[in-house]
């Protein structure tokens, strides 16, 4: 195979990991971590897996194992998660020229550049960097391209043998040919469950299947994706490292109460919180929105309630990233399709004609350029007291307070240990 | 320097222009103005390793002989190597623990300043391990 070498760099089980670095007392004990209002299990412990608790389960269906096997739940931590995926990222730039942040948890490292050294000790440098500095385990999978290095990191999470770290490109040609002989087709990287139904349909069962498959016949069952996937198996890399993520063109901010509500002023407050938070993400890509959508619902699995989900687009008079304006604009759109008499269990906004800064028309209604400095101003103050002190220390009015009904529940949320000073860790002397 | 006075209550529905912030100068440029450096910076002093350093909080008596005392912040760096010799934060009964790294009887051993507390073997079968070096105490010194 041509050298051209990428790791894929993932954390084991990160968000029960998370956990158990800073409280020691989960060790070894099963522990899961819920979805958004402590709906379903969104993260396993290895030990939470192996007591056969599935992903996505609710957990009011598992409260007999929890009691049974004293299952640690969780809500989740955003704020610790985010902290701890921060650490790990940036440690992960000084083992590569360039990398990718795939996912909160994952992180591909180009490696070309780095084809002397020893692959598999560089993946255990890299494996024991991260336990030392973080407590966090990871596993690293090296290929010729991403799909690959997604096979060789499954390989190295799943097979013990590997210890962590698999090279497929320093593997031998025969056991490579019989561990993708092993390997469902459905664990291929962007195969997903509609694709490997109909592979398997067509007798392509396995990894290995699927690499020696027609490409072109995978192109014209498929689509020109699949047959990529095919090459990518082969080692021919046809996938960038996209090293610095695209601007959003779309920034949506939306949330499930924690109960249902059903006055226009708690609406009012969440869809306030959601915009000033799109607003920052908004402003830290260094972008502004044109127009912004609002929208509202009821719970659809309450077959008896009566239904609503409206929504609105409301254009802004000049193109801005001022939360004052935006909310603004969100609080109109919201009163113009807001109906009393429903139980609301959702509610959204959408910013949307996303454009840099700088290319923002400077047109006949928009505000001075002095009036424009002063806004960008407080908003970067705003944006920098919220960094320093903790989201939500400085807020718009119209926000409301913390422990508003409609908030998202996280009734089991461990302490923010690294982010907020009152509730780091405690050590015993 | 930002000069912030409150001119009272702001409603929503007022433009992006309403609130005035910032200071304005005004006379003869400062003397020392080719002179300014950057501000002494805490973290640039106490933080080596930042994505490796973790603040943690002291509770309790047995670490005083080492001048940490209960409510002290601990800077702890988990990329420092653990010498003999250093205190610690370890993983001790399912929680954490400042102690100090010493070799007693020819191993390791976690012991506390404090002859009332006995030391500790360093044993991960026992859950017993070290977390992290402390590289700073912070003691508060008035309120």
């Amino acid at each position: 195979m041509e050298s051209k070498p990428v790791a894929l760099v993932d954390v084991n089980n990160f968000y029960a990991s998370c956990e158990r670095v800073f409280n020691p007392s989960l060790a070894g004990r099963p522990v899961v971590v819920l979805s958004n209002n402590d709906g379903c299990v969104v993260a396993r412990s290895a030990e939470a897996k192996a007591l056969g608790i599935p992903m996505g389960i609710p957990l009011f269906k598992i409260e007999k194992e929890v009691r049974q096997h004293r299952i640690a739940v969780f809500s989740s931590n955003y704020e610790l998660y985010a902290d701890m995926s921060n650490r790990v990222m940036t440690i992960l730039t000084e083992f590569a020229p360039g990398i990718e942040i795939y996912s909160i948890d994952e992180c591909f490292l180009d490696l070309r550049g780095l084809e002397h050294i020893n692959r598999i000790a560089y993946g255990q440098e890299i494996r024991s960097r991260i336990r030392t500095w973080t407590g966090l385990t990871v596993c690293v999978g090296i290929g010729p391209s991403k799909t690959l290095a997604k096979f060789a990191n499954h390989c190295a999470k799943k097979r013990p043998e590997f210890g962590g770290v698999c090279d497929v490109l320093t593997m031998a040609t025969d056991t490579l040919d019989r561990i993708q002989g092993e390997i469902d087709v459905g664990e291929v990287w962007g195969i997903g469950p509609r694709i490997s139904k109909r592979l398997r349909e067509m007798g392509i069962t396995t990894v290995k299947a699927l690499r020696d498959a027609d490409p072109n016949r995978i192109r014209k069952e498929f689509s020109v994706v699949a047959e990529r996937t095919v090459l990518e198996l082969r080692g021919t890399s046809c996938l960038d490292l996209e090293q610095v993520a695209p601007a959003k063109q779309q920034i949506m901010s939306s949330r499930s109460f924690g109960q249902p509500v059903h006055t226009l002023e708690e609406l009012e407050q969440a869809v306030v919180t959601y915009t000033s938070r799109a607003a920052e993400k908004l402003r830290q890509q260094r972008s502004s929105a044109g127009a912004l959508g609002v929208f509202i619902q009821t719970n659809p699995f309450k077959l008896n309630d009566p239904q609503y989900h409206p929504s609105t687009t409301v254009g802004l008079p000049y193109s801005s990233d001022d939360s004052r304006a935006l909310v603004q604009a969100a609080l109109h759109g919201l009163r113009r399709i807001f109906e009393p008499g429903f139980a609301y269990k959702k509610a959204g906004i959408v910013l949307t004609e996303i454009e840099a800064r700088s290319d923002a028309p400077q047109d006949l209604f928009a505000p001075p350029a002095e009036n424009q400095q002063r806004s960008r101003a407080l908003m970067d103050v705003l944006d920098e007291i919220n960094l320093r002190h903790g989201r939500g220390s400085i807020r718009l009015a119209g926000e409301g307070r913390p422990g508003d009904g409609w908030r998202m529940k996280r009734e089991r949320k461990s302490p923010c240990y690294t982010t907020r000073w009152d509730e780091i860790p405690c050590a015993r002397s | 320097m930002l000069t912030v006075s409150v001119l009272g209550a702001c409603p929503l529905h007022l433009p992006p222009n309403a609130i005035p912030i910032g200071a304005c100068e005004a006379g003869f440029p400062s003397p020392a103005q080719d002179y300014v450096e950057g501000q002494l910076d805490l973290n640039e002093k106490l933080i080596q390793h930042k994505e490796a350093t973790f603040f943690v909080r002291v509770q309790g008596h047995s670490m005083t002989g080492a001048g940490i005392r209960d409510g002290d912040l601990l800077v702890v760096d988990r990329a420092m190597r653990p010498d003999l010799g250093k205190i610690v934060v370890a993983e001790i009964e399912g929680g954490l623990a400042v102690k100090t790294l010493a070799r007693v009887n020819g191993e390791p051993y976690l012991v506390s300043e404090n002859p009332a507390f006995r030391p500790i073997p360093i044993d991960p079968d026992a859950g017993v391990t070290i977390w992290g070096v402390v590289t700073y105490c912070i003691h508060k010194v008035a309120n």
